[in-house]
């Protein structure tokens, strides 16, 4: 039975959605919208926080409470809300440049606090709505209107920032595939702690197609491992390649050949606290292996927001000063009553303060 | 007693000196303390290296802490010392021009080797003469070797023994000033609870050094510091730093709201941070951000999750904090900004003080993003500055910023402790009617807006950085932008009914009128009072309320031949005046020294001034 029976037009709210047509950003909001509903938690406790971006207008889209704000402090402005209000669901929607690039610092310290906040990280790999530019997860040599000749540096693997961040939550899923987006975020929304979605987006205008590679429905099977908490990690058409560890390293096997069985394929265990195994999980590419897809770890730690709350109640479960009356009058203090002493003026009187 | 030298005074400035790692700061706010117990009225100036150890023995490593107290109100800690108490040559080199000419230096005479001197780069082993020092009275005393001497039966280290060196000088000057020691030991008894020899060490070098003041009383005149007759009630001492946290929690209390603060470490401001950390026994939640921008964006965040909602730091990350700064201006939530102001530009000054931050304040951010400016003018005042800033800004939906400074953060003073029924009721803007909500709905009086927090319900709405009309749906309709364009600065104007009249010290008309602002008040009102005792028709008008500014200020200027800004900077406050008090002509004395203006070089230009 559940409390509120919403469904995803509960969340949709009257602003005309102005992303472009065919824009990835679609998909993922319905996806978003449909996991608020699953989640039975009172519509009035949601709020949506985003930074500067074309996702970023996700807010106003939604009939919660939303707080479009500047570029890279997202991050920062949902862990004041949600350490000022633990009892809020907060959702933070940014993307590859203004997690990455401008607000890196603010997204590394949420990861690093573990604070009970949802990010989804709308990676497109371009500046869109400066019409673009290359962003820190734009392939080394890619040409955009910032680099005409190629870029020269290497890109952030967002999951390795955030496993180096000591996240506690990571997973990956692709616009195009709403089943798949929902049930990550589903899996995002139990989490207590900052789970961090990295959704492959399609920016159909500045960088149309950039992850046909991986996304191509025809190759799905082969080029994308749908992670499975306790299952092997198979993939491939005929679900009949796995991987496995040898010296160390990751290696795609085939099932039935060299005396490999389904047995000897890894176990995916996102709840162990196995950041080298999740890392090389992550760090997966084509053409050698296909792209993980799914929760690649999801492990409990002290929420920051919970942790804050607890520390509160244990002082104040001994506290000697319970009000500002006490405090104002607690430690040194002397008082004066001599003959020659006057009657106190009081600061606020005679002065209008309204 | 009877055979020494005894010298009544009505106030006497003393000044503790020596290494960066010598103790003079807690010598000092020990001896502070003890005389306001006494009941004297006290001002105190810590005066410290940016660098936790400076070179030891140079004159840049020297920290000072200055007190100033009497029998009447004390209102600066004295431009210049009675007492100095210099632990080696580089603190009697970096003080001999703080000093009243003919005063009394006592000095660690252990300290006067070849070595020190050279460090303090004295070229002769004559420090006293090589700083034309000889009128005054110098008092040698061994205070390394009695340390020593008095520690000799305890096992301690080296170190530790010199540690104790601070509490010789303590006892010697409790003596001269006929204090108690009894504040002194309880604290050393608190501190070094957990570790009884060292307390024991302190202890007796604190009784030595007492007790050898006693001995060599032909030689040390001895002053009395009668009590200040004030008014009754409870008292503290209190610095600017403290008084602003406590005035910021008793407003959290009195509008029935729980107390955010995001915050960076900086200094001088760090205090506010750590003072309200220190009480989650009031349900202070403290944030300490990863830099000062997240400071004030989880600030932001906080009220707009409904809680008083604040940020402290200076003037570097202040400047951080502008591009947020605006969004608060724009979204039109109550936050609080305490900007506890120190040299700059850049990194500047970072322990000493200035008033350079008012035109970063006041126009600092992009766009036409107005807020109201407050400032604090003593170290106790902050309390009540820091109450109203959260008022206004809770009240009328608005950022607040409140400019205090190092001098404040630092300085102290004994401060009648006030009731919270004392203070007047905050009544947040919460919306009461979600039929009527909408989110830039707002009062026909003061133009703000109404608060709605998530978990609400029948108020869910977007509010962000981008124009909104009414009814909080993006727009840029040009109309739109440019009346919520002046209601955002018609807002903040509408706050001056909010705010008191300017008031003046003096006469409401005169040859001269004084103007100061925020934290250099003691000094002014000394410096004004000064020119009145000698019948000068000087008066005084100092301005806590920056933006807007009180009612009444163009017609109390009007009143006076010249008007004179004195001012920290180069005359920021002076060419804001220019601006919103045209037509007149605002003479200017600024200093930019770090330090605090001098009574005695107010006066100075100010009888310069009347005969120009």
């Amino acid at each position: 039975m559940t409390k509120f029976n919403y469904t995803a037009k509960d969340f949709k709210s009257a602003a005309e959605v102005r992303w472009c047509p065919g824009c990835g950003d679609y998909a993922i909001m319905n996806a978003v919208q449909k996991t608020m509903a699953d989640m039975d938690i009172a519509h009035k406790d949601f709020a949506v926080i985003s930074g500067i971006g074309c996702s970023s207008r996700f807010p106003y889209y939604m009939s919660t409470y939303g707080f479009h704000t500047i570029h890279g402090r997202a991050t920062a402005i949902a862990s004041g809300v949600k350490s000022a209000n633990p009892a809020l669901t907060v959702w933070v929607i940014t993307g590859d440049g203004d997690s990455l690039a401008i607000g890196g610092n603010h997204f590394i310290h949420l990861v690093r606090r573990n604070i009970d906040l949802n990010l989804i990280l709308f990676n497109n790999k371009i500046y869109g709505l400066t019409k673009g530019q290359y962003s820190p997860t734009t392939d080394r040599g890619f040409i955009t209107k910032t680099s005409p000749f190629g870029t020269i540096e290497d890109a952030f693997v967002p999951g390795q920032l955030v496993l180096g961040s000591r996240g506690t939550f990571f997973a990956r899923a692709l616009d195009s595939n709403v089943k798949h987006t929902q049930e990550v975020l589903a899996d995002a929304a139990q989490h207590k702690g900052t789970s961090v979605v990295e959704v492959l987006q399609n920016c159909v205008i500045f960088n149309d197609g950039i992850h046909d590679y991986v996304a191509d429905p025809k190759f799905r099977a082969e080029r994308q491992l749908f992670l499975k908490k306790g299952e092997p990690m198979i993939f491939g058409e005929q679900a009949d390649k796995g991987l496995i560890l040898e010296n160390g390293h990751l290696k795609v096997v085939k099932i039935g050949e060299n005396g490999i069985t389904r047995d000897n394929i890894l176990v995916h265990h996102p709840e162990e606290d196995n950041l080298g195994l999740q890392v090389a999980i992550i760090n997966m590419a084509l053409p050698e292996f296909p792209v993980a897809m799914g929760v690649v770890r999801s492990v409990e730690a002290p929420v920051y927001d919970q942790e804050m709350k607890k520390q509160i109640e244990t002082v104040q479960a001994k506290r000697r000063v319970t009000c500002m009356d006490e405090l104002l009058q607690s430690g040194n203090t002397w008082t004066v009553d001599g003959e020659n002493c006057s009657e106190p003026v009081k600061f606020f009187d005679n002065k209008c303060f309204g | 007693m009877k055979d020494a030298k005894v010298i009544e005074l009505e106030e006497v400035a003393i000044r503790f000196s020596g290494d960066s790692g010598d103790g003079m700061q807690l010598t000092g706010t020990l001896f502070s303390d003890t005389s306001a117990l006494l009941g004297n009225d006290i001002s105190t100036f810590p005066d410290y290296p940016s660098e936790i150890r400076a070179p030891q023995g140079t004159v840049g490593g020297v920290s000072g802490f200055q007190v100033q107290f009497g029998k009447k109100k004390i209102t600066t800690p004295g431009d210049l010392a009675h007492v100095l108490v210099a632990m080696n040559p580089a603190a009697i080199k970096a003080n001999a021009a703080f000093m009243n000419p003919g005063g009394t230096i006592i000095f660690d005479v252990d300290s006067f080797s070849d070595k020190n001197f050279e460090k303090a780069q004295f070229k002769t082993n004559d420090p006293f003469a090589e700083l034309n020092l000889e009128d005054y009275i110098k008092i040698p005393v061994p205070i390394t070797s009695m340390t020593k001497e008095s520690l000799k039966d305890l096992e301690l280290d080296n170190k530790s023994v010199l540690r104790c060196k601070n509490m010789f000088a303590l006892g010697l000057i409790c003596w001269m000033f006929d204090r108690p020691l009894d504040y002194i030991e309880g604290f050393i008894q608190k501190k070094f609870g957990k570790k009884p020899v060292i307390a024991e060490a302190n202890l007796k070098v604190l009784h030595d050094g007492y007790n050898y003041g006693m001995n060599i009383q032909q030689a040390t005149p001895q002053y009395i510091v009668h009590p200040a007759p004030i008014e009754k009630g409870i008292y503290r001492n209190i610095n600017g730093n403290l008084a602003t946290a406590w005035g910021l929690l008793a407003a959290a209390e009195k509008a029935g709201l729980d107390l955010f603060i995001g915050s960076y470490p900086i200094t001088p401001a760090t205090d506010v941070l750590q003072a309200l950390a220190e009480r989650k026994d009031l349900g202070v939640k403290s944030f300490q951000a990863e830099d000062e921008i997240a400071g004030i964006c989880t600030t932001i965040g906080a009220a707009f999750a409904g809680h008083l909602a604040v940020t402290s730091t200076s003037g570097p990350g202040f400047a951080l904090k502008s591009e947020a700064l605006g969004l608060s201006v724009m979204a039109e939530l109550p936050i609080v900004v305490v900007n506890v102001q120190r040299g700059g530009p850049s990194t500047g000054l970072p322990t000493k003080t200035e008033q350079s931050d008012l035109l970063q304040t006041l126009y600092g951010r992009n766009g036409e993003s107005p807020l109201v400016v407050l400032a604090a003018s003593t170290p106790s005042d902050c309390f009540y500055y820091a109450y109203l800033s959260a008022k206004i800004a809770l009240e009328r939906m608005v950022p607040v910023v409140l400019l205090t400074d190092g001098f404040l953060g630092n300085g102290s003073e004994p401060w009648r402790v006030p009731t919270m029924d004392e203070l007047p009721p905050i009544t947040p803007r919460k919306a009461t009617n979600p039929e009527l909500f909408k989110p830039y709905r707002r009062d026909p009086e003061t133009l703000a807006r109404e608060w709605a927090v998530p978990g609400m319900d029948g108020y869910q709405h977007r509010i962000g950085g981008l124009e909104k009309n009414e009814a909080g749906a993006v727009s840029h309709d040009p109309e739109n932008h440019h009346i919520n364009t002046e209601i955002r600065a018609a807002k903040v104007e509408k706050v001056v009914d909010m705010i008191p009249e300017l008031e003046l010290v003096g006469e409401t008309e005169g040859d001269l009128l004084v103007v100061g602002w925020g934290g250099t008040y003691g000094h002014m009102i000394s410096s004004v009072r000064t020119m009145q005792d000698a019948g000068k028709k000087v008066s005084l008008a100092h301005f806590n309320y920056i933006k807007p500014l009180p009612k009444n200020t163009a017609e109390v200027f009007s009143k006076f031949k010249k008007i004179v800004v004195c001012e920290l900077n180069l005359g920021q406050f002076a060419s804001y005046l220019r601006d919103r008090v045209p037509g007149l002509h605002y003479y200017q004395v600024n200093k930019m020294k770090g330090l605090p203006f001098s009574v005695h070089e107010l006066v100075e230009n100010f009888e310069k001034i009347m005969e120009a």
